[in-house]
């Protein structure tokens, strides 16, 4: 086995563990599931908006990284390679749920310009503890799927995963300016809609007026 | 600086890479006009409640499960792969 060479768990070097599963070390690329899964399910998630089309996004996308790990450079990072084998397997998902309909992430981001700061109030301190867990969590999933796919991805890649700029582009296949301005539409329009949840009230007791 | 130019260059000064004049130029922006301080406070609250929020989080057993899935699947496409040495071979969970 060729294990010996390689060290595992958090502190292994990624491209050592990159070029193992190359090599066919099957323990390696659990590693690297292991180091990305959770990532992964959440991009699908987003994208899908479907917890069981997610799961399949999962397996489907490291499987095919696995059998495509011969072809991958080196050149990017193996996380952001992974991203964009991800990003296409979650598109391939929901074009199959609109019935063979081709879906692109360029859809409706043409559409209703709400970027524009309509609300400029000011938020609570602590926004995060106005609600509690379930109802925060209810608020920010609904708000964030009332954006376009194209808008969502982006600010998920970016803001939620972390992803530099270039990065993002590279793995939705756009161009930088294209994720620069669609991040800064995603954001504003997300804090748009987050004002009317979250605006300083006026009067603090049992204020909640939905 | 209008507040739709301030508007334009939110994203970069948000994430901290814009050249020293032109922050210095929001930064001016930001000491007079109280809309855009409360938009661009309010939008890097956004992006960190979303940031820390654990929206779609992978349960254990899930996670688990998918590792075992994936981890079968590629196994299987290993085989298929290899040229066939030991034909008779009908159960092996011990691949190494």
């Amino acid at each position: 086995m060729a294990t010996d060479t390689i060290k595992t768990g958090e502190a292994a070097d990624e491209l050592s563990l990159v070029r193992a599963a190359k090599a066919g070390n099957i323990e390696a690329f659990e590693q690297l599931i292991r180091r990305y899964d959770r990532n992964v399910f959440r991009i699908a998630q987003h994208i899908t908006q479907n917890r069981e089309d997610a799961e399949d996004v999962v397996q489907d996308a490291f499987l095919k990284a696995f059998q495509n790990l011969a072809g991958f450079q080196e050149q990017s990072k193996f996380y952001t390679w992974l991203v964009r084998i991800a990003v296409n397997e979650a598109l391939m998902k929901l074009r199959r749920r609109r019935t063979g309909k081709l879906v692109s992430l360029d859809e409706d981001v043409q559409t209703e310009d709400d970027s524009v700061p309509r609300e400029v109030a000011d938020w609570s301190p602590n926004p995060e503890q106005l609600y509690n867990r379930a109802e925060l969590k209810e608020i920010l999933d609904k708000t964030i799927q009332g954006l376009p796919p194209g808008f969502r991805s982006v600010f998920v890649l970016r803001d939620v995963e972390g992803l530099s700029t270039e990065e993002t582009a590279e793995a939705l296949d756009l161009s930088i300016p294209a994720v620069k301005s669609r991040l800064l539409r995603a954001r504003l329009q997300l804090r748009n809609r987050l004002t009317k949840f979250f605006r300083q009230r006026q009067q603090p007791e049992n204020g909640r007026n939905n | 600086m209008t507040c739709s130019e301030f508007l334009q260059e939110l994203t970069d000064y948000l994430d901290g890479i814009i050249d020293a004049p032109t922050r210095a130029e929001l930064e001016e922006h930001l000491t007079w006009c109280r809309d855009c301080f409360v938009i661009c406070n309010t939008t890097q609250m956004t992006i960190q409640i979303y940031r820390n929020s654990e929206l779609y989080e992978l349960p254990e057993d899930l996670r688990t499960r998918l590792r075992s899935a994936i981890l079968t699947k590629c196994k299987h496409q290993e085989k298929a792969e290899e040229p066939a040495s030991s034909p008779s071979e009908s159960s092996s969970n011990s691949q190494t």
